[in-house]
């Protein structure tokens, strides 16, 4: 469909991004685009200004490795995280969750930073964020990744607030992520993410099984103390709330979360 | 309410300005204005990938972009592939092995067929499907276009001409 | 002499080049100055009262020029949507249809008023402020509840919810065999409703020209003719007054041939306002709004021996017709007529249908229109009753068939069966398949905690509609035969004018491979051409039903004979001989015995347009044909698919599939194989992913975007592993059948039957599609858990 008409502003900097988003209660960010085009497409949100920041890439798009810590620029694209040298020495679990986002063309518009905002409980990279104790950083200040996901596409952003980066800690060691899904480009119905840290302290996250990404503390805690992972996956039902929908009832969805922390931790290599 | 925003692009080769509405999407804007009508709109929600079009060389579905955003940007639709009438050993290869059949997500698949091969000449069959998963295609069971990308992978680092097709009877 | 050079080679086709460099000419690309838009607005509910439009605020917005209502359009329009009778030629509770509701709206999407404006953004703004009040009422959603005297209707003031209620042979039929039976499987089998999702969705141009009263309407469709007659009629035009051209369609399906809301509404639009009015449907439109696919529930019973001897079959169909009966909404209950499958039933098929009005979009066909149906049910009672006497269920199959002398072989409804080789296609298909191991690794993957499983179908079908005998009845009138007009140039090139009208299947190519042949002229030198109601005189019936090449390529056919017999008389009289001594051998006449003096028929063609023809031969060289076939005709074949199922997930990974088919003669190889990997994909799609999800009580749409109708990627869908058998149809001179649902036809059950062999071990002998993982894992628990109990 055709979307209701905006006004539109590019913005040239953070700062003036973040005044421009003070000119309409209802402004929104234009980033990548792949979440609000086709809410707009479908008329479900009509902001009435948008502000593109993608020419911000100076700014905001970037990847470095500083010591034990990734910090990747809010503007990056999910195929520049899928294809760079550095998250794949640094933090492969990442680099391998990007290629599975979306599809191809989505992966050279979606922006690390857009679907930190958004705050699906279906956004990989949140779950990760959230289980990896990442930092998101925005033009005001640092949130914890475990203050950020609020409730069901809600954080703590201002309206004048955009996230400019988002920090993980580095872990190079076993690791794996399973997307359960009908087809290759969907959503997770359900997923699962295994990372064991160079600490040797595993790190467990849920994707889309509540109305937030859920960190497995539970599963964590019985790795930790030794338990096998058939053991530990019995615990992945704490904190979920998965939704009954056309995917499944949330018997299954929160069957198939166990299974799938089963299997992440025992399939990470 | 808004007012009409200027925007030059460079498309298969060619320059462009244009007064845009900011709501314009630029698969409306490459059709309607520019009348390359090749680039098609098949959904609402970006699935079907039958609007992907190149942007600085990236696949990209320009249903979900709006025509500003591809201010400055180089774009390749599906009118600029071949050149001076030539085919690209991809197009050949969705000719000759029957890639497509209504043809109307073929302008998509070339596309991201097109970009899949840039980066990855040599793509396994699991790659191709991998690559392809933003594609939708009703009619063709998708056997034929895994098979064309095969045979341009196979065409183009032979360096030359495409291979003859192959007998299908009992072939995996 | 018949010899074949182009008929039967694998050649890529020439519709190509343009396809593949963005050269396409859908409807969305037609582009004309002045071009008004249309945008629908279309109720939110599945059942409502209209109290009240209110169109101030759109009307107010700049550069909308129009709001239209069902007011409008009474004067304009009557005698909309025609029910055909197809096969159930007396109908109940039908109710009439207008293209836009008045009062009571029936479905969700039905249009409620139509925004015209300067272009679309600006007829979407005015759609969207287009001010609606409705009181909802109760939506009839669920078939069975829909039967009980006290349901709601699905209109109001309706005498009940029945559509028809046609016994095509009552129970009494297979009463014996029942009592006799040492055996009776049972099953309730859910055909769920399915979007048809061509890739193009559908659209409508229409223009009037005033100064020759000609309305001009270029759209998507599988039949250009239909839908002028049915639109001239509607407004009270001549046929000769109404042109509909269809270029390039992106795909159909079976949801592009009846005629639609918007055909009317854009047509009666522009001659309304005296401009020409665009209409392109969005995807949200499409799914809620084109007609739906199956949407239907059978109950069927089997009875039979020990020794897997079939006896007798008792189905009975509900049907989800939808708040309208569709155009051919009524075809799909060839279902009940071919439920017998590729076997005999000594002790009879008792079959039943049942038609239901439901508060959705109305059921149409969709790619098998009711054969799909058919083979799935048969194919699982086989599986079914194997499963029950411990028989293999390829011998059961082998054990049945009706065998190749039985051809012509009369079904029990009646039907003639043209030529079959059943077994030849399921033992090739066993072969391909590695079925003879394939039970000892099922075996040791049991052991292993691991479900594989096979699955055959070997499916029939019914195509090539059809003998006029048959179909004029079933149209309410018009015969569905098919015409070629084929005509040959002074310089030797010809132009073939065919009506059906390809919409991805090749017949730009096929169909001037037969006439290369037929002629005797270079392929290159020969044009199909269709899709536009102005070229040629003859009226054109469509490509749906498998039936262009068996109709339509034998009007190619005998329009080129027509052409070669004039031919003939003018060669001979140019070669000064009998024409009785003259013969017509790979393109060139010549007197019996000496090939060296010969004429080209290129040659006898600037002849025919010269002086001194043959006594009672006229100028020119042109021929039509209608091509009215005797018989339907019936391919068929074997598929067999392997899977593996994931007790923990529900999730089944396909290993394997293949296909062995019969399609008689094939005119291009090429052209078949994509016909059969397309209608395979479709077949899987059903099993495995696709299904119209509604809220059971507010009867809201819920699968509405391709986000949640889940048309499979290639990663979902294989590559088939494809054969063939060669069983000729006496039907026609060419010796082809059909192909392109074939495919659609027998998919389903082999995935189905895969999946319940896969899960013999835990008891599980039916599952239902699509067997989505949450449903299957839900399936296997209980299973377990009552092995356990």
């Amino acid at each position: 469909m055709i979307p209701a008409a905006f006004n539109y502003q590019r913005a040239s900097s953070v700062d003036e991004a973040s005044r421009l988003l003070g000119q309409a209660e209802d402004a929104k960010i234009l980033a990548g685009g792949h979440s609000l085009i086709p809410l707009m497409r479908l008329r479900l949100a009509q902001p009435s200004m948008l502000v593109d920041i993608n020419g911000l890439d100076g700014e905001l798009g970037y990847i470095r490795r500083d010591n034990g810590t990734l910090r990747i620029g809010a503007l990056t694209r999910h195929y520049q995280i899928e294809t760079s040298a550095d998250v794949q020495r640094s933090l492969p679990l990442l680099a391998e969750v990007a290629a599975e986002v979306g599809d191809m063309q989505v992966r050279s518009m979606g922006t690390i930073g857009g679907v930190l905002a958004h705050a699906d409980p279906a956004g990989d990279f949140c779950t990760l964020a959230l289980m990896l104790d990442a930092t998101i950083s925005t033009n005001k200040r640092s949130i914890p990744a475990r203050d950020f996901f609020q409730g069901l596409f809600t954080t703590p952003l201002g309206s004048d607030e955009l996230v400019t980066e988002v920090s993980f800690p580095v872990a190079s060691g076993p690791h794996k992520y399973i997307k359960f899904r009908r087809r290759m480009s969907d959503w997770a119905i359900v997923g699962v993410g295994a990372q064991r840290m160079d600490d040797g302290q595993w790190r467990v996250g849920i994707t889309n099984a509540a109305m937030t990404p859920v960190r497995a503390s539970g599963v964590e805690q019985a790795l930790a103390s030794g338990a096998s992972p058939s053991e530990a996956a019995r615990q992945s039902s704490q904190g979920l709330d998965p939704a009954s929908d056309l995917r499944g009832s949330a018997e299954y969805k929160t069957h198939l979360a166990q299974v799938l922390t089963q299997r992440a931790i025992e399939g990470a290599a | 309410m808004a007012d009409r925003v200027p925007v030059g692009v460079n498309v298969n080769g060619t320059n462009y300005a244009r007064d845009v509405e900011p709501r314009d999407l630029l698969v409306y804007f490459l059709r309607e204005d520019l009348g390359l009508t090749g680039t098609h709109v098949g959904c609402d929600t970006s699935q079907c990938g039958a609007c992907t079009v190149l942007i600085d060389g990236r696949p990209v579905k320009s249903c979900t972009m709006f025509a500003v955003q591809a201010n400055g940007r180089q774009i390749t639709t599906v009118e600029g592939l071949a050149t001076n009438g030539e085919l690209t050993p991809l197009q050949e290869a969705f000719w000759n092995e029957h890639g497509l059949q209504c043809g109307f997500c073929t302008p998509g698949f070339l596309m991201t067929a097109t970009a899949l091969l840039q980066s990855n000449p040599s793509p396994t069959e699991e790659q191709i499907r991998k690559g392809l998963e933003g594609n939708l295609c009703r009619c063709t069971g998708y056997a034929n276009i895994v098979r064309a990308v095969q045979s341009a992978s196979k065409a183009m680092s032979a360096g030359a001409g495409v291979a003859t097709p192959e007998p299908v009877l009992g072939r995996a | 002499m018949a010899i074949s050079q182009m008929i039967g080679a694998r050649i890529h086709r020439r519709e190509d080049p343009h396809l593949i460099t963005g050269g396409g000419r859908y409807v969305e690309d037609l582009v004309r100055p002045g071009t008004l838009a249309m945008a629908v607005v279309r109720s939110p509910h599945a059942h409502a009262r209209i109290k009240r439009i209110d169109a101030t605020a759109a009307q107010a917005i700049p550069g909308v020029v129009a709001v239209l209502t069902a007011a409008d359009f009474k004067p304009l329009l009557t005698g909309t949507h025609p029910v055909a009778p197809a096969f159930v030629a007396q109908k109940q509770t039908v109710p009439q249809r207008f293209p836009i509701a008045d009062e009571e709206a029936v479905f969700q999407g039905e249009p409620v008023a139509v925004v015209i404006a300067d272009n679309r953004k600006l007829a979407t703004d005015g759609a969207q402020a287009v001010d609606v009040e409705y009181e909802p009422l109760p939506a009839v959603m669920d078939l069975f509840k829909a039967l009980e005297p006290d349901s709601p209707r699905a209109h109001l003031g309706q005498v009940d919810n029945l559509a028809w209620d046609l016994t095509y042979a009552p129970e009494d039929t297979v009463k014996d065999a029942f009592v006799q039976a040492e055996v009776v499987v049972k099953e309730r089998i859910l055909q769920q409703r399915l979007a048809p999702v061509p890739i193009e969705p559908r659209g409508v141009v229409a223009e009037f020209n005033s100064f020759e009263d000609q309305l001009t309407i270029t759209m998507a469709t599988q039949n250009p003719h239909f839908i002028r007659l049915f639109v001239s009629g509607a407004l009270g035009m001549p046929e000769t007054k109404v042109r509909v051209i269809s270029h390039d369609v992106g795909g159909g399906f079976g949801s592009k041939i009846s005629p639609y809301p918007e055909d009317y509404l854009v047509a009666a639009t522009a001659k309304l306002l005296k401009r020409p009015v665009r209409w392109i449907e969005t995807r949200t439109e499409s799914i809620q709004t084109t007609t739906h696919g199956r949407g239907q529930v059978f109950d069927v019973e089997l009875a039979a021996r020990r020794d897997g001897s079939l006896l007798a079959l008792k189905v009975t169909q509900y049907l989800d017709a939808g708040a309208y009966v569709g155009t051919f909404g009524a075809f799909q209950p060839v279902a009940c007529l071919l439920s017998g499958g590729a076997y005999k039933w000594p002790g009879g098929i008792a079959a039943r249908t049942i038609g239901v009005l439901t508060n959705r979009v109305p059921t149409d066909p969709y790619r098998g229109a009711g054969r799909p149906e058919a083979t799935h049910l048969v194919e699982r009672m086989i599986d079914k009753l194997a499963q029950e006497i411990g028989m293999d269920p390829a011998a059961v199959r082998q054990k049945n068939f009706i065998r190749p002398e039985e051809f012509p072989f009369t079904n029990n409804f009646g039907l003639v069966y043209d030529s079959g080789n059943y077994n030849g296609s399921l033992e090739r298909a066993l072969e391909l398949a590695g079925y003879a191991d394939f039970r000892q690794r099922q075996e040791r993957a049991r052991k292993e905690g691991r479900y594989l499983g096979i699955g055959l179908s070997t499916w029939i079908e019914i195509c090539g509609f059809g003998p006029s005998a048959a179909t004029a009845p079933a149209t309410g009138g018009m015969a569905l035969v098919e015409s070629a007009q084929v005509r040959v140039h002074p310089t030797g090139s010809a132009q073939v004018i065919v009506g059906t009208h390809a919409h991805g299947q090749g017949h730009d190519t096929t169909f001037a491979q037969i006439a290369a042949d037929t002629l005797g002229l270079p392929y290159e030198s020969i044009e199909i051409r269709h899709g536009d109601t102005a070229e040629g005189a003859a009226f054109g019936y469509g490509t749906y039903g498998s039936r262009s090449l068996a109709v339509g390529g034998m009007a190619v056919r005998t329009a080129g004979k027509q052409i070669v017999a004039k031919a003939h008389k003018i060669a001979a009289n140019m070669l000064e001989a009998a024409a009785d001594d003259v013969v017509f051998d790979q393109g060139r006449f010549h007197v019996k015995g000496n090939p060296g003096n010969a004429k080209s028929m290129g040659e006898v063609a600037f002849a025919a347009y010269g002086a001194g023809l043959p006594e009672g031969t006229d100028h020119g060289l042109e021929a039509t044909s209608y091509f009215d076939p005797p018989n339907f005709v019936w391919p068929f074949g074997a598929h067999i698919c392997e899977v593996e199922v994931d007790p923990a997930t529900g999730e089944v990974q396909l290993q394997k599939y293949v296909a062995v088919d019969d399609c008689g003669n094939v005119i291009n190889p090429l052209v078949v194989e994509g016909q059969l990997h397309g209608g395979i994909a479709q077949g899987i799609a059903q099993a495995l992913f696709e299904e119209v999800a509604y809220d059971p009580d507010t009867g809201q749409l819920m699968s509405g975007s391709l986000a949640e109708y889940l048309v499979p990627t290639a990663n979902e869908i294989p590559t088939p592993v494809l054969d063939r058998t060669v069983t000729p149809t006496p039907s026609n001179e060419l010796g082809v059948k059909g192909i392109g649902e074939a495919g659609t036809i027998a998919a389903s059950a082999a995935v189905i039957n895969a999946i319940v062999d896969a899960l013999q071990p835990l008891g599980i002998s039916h599952v239902d599609m699509p067997a989505s993982p949450d449903r299957l894992w839900k399936q296997i628990r209980e299973a377990q858990e009552g092995v356990r109990a």
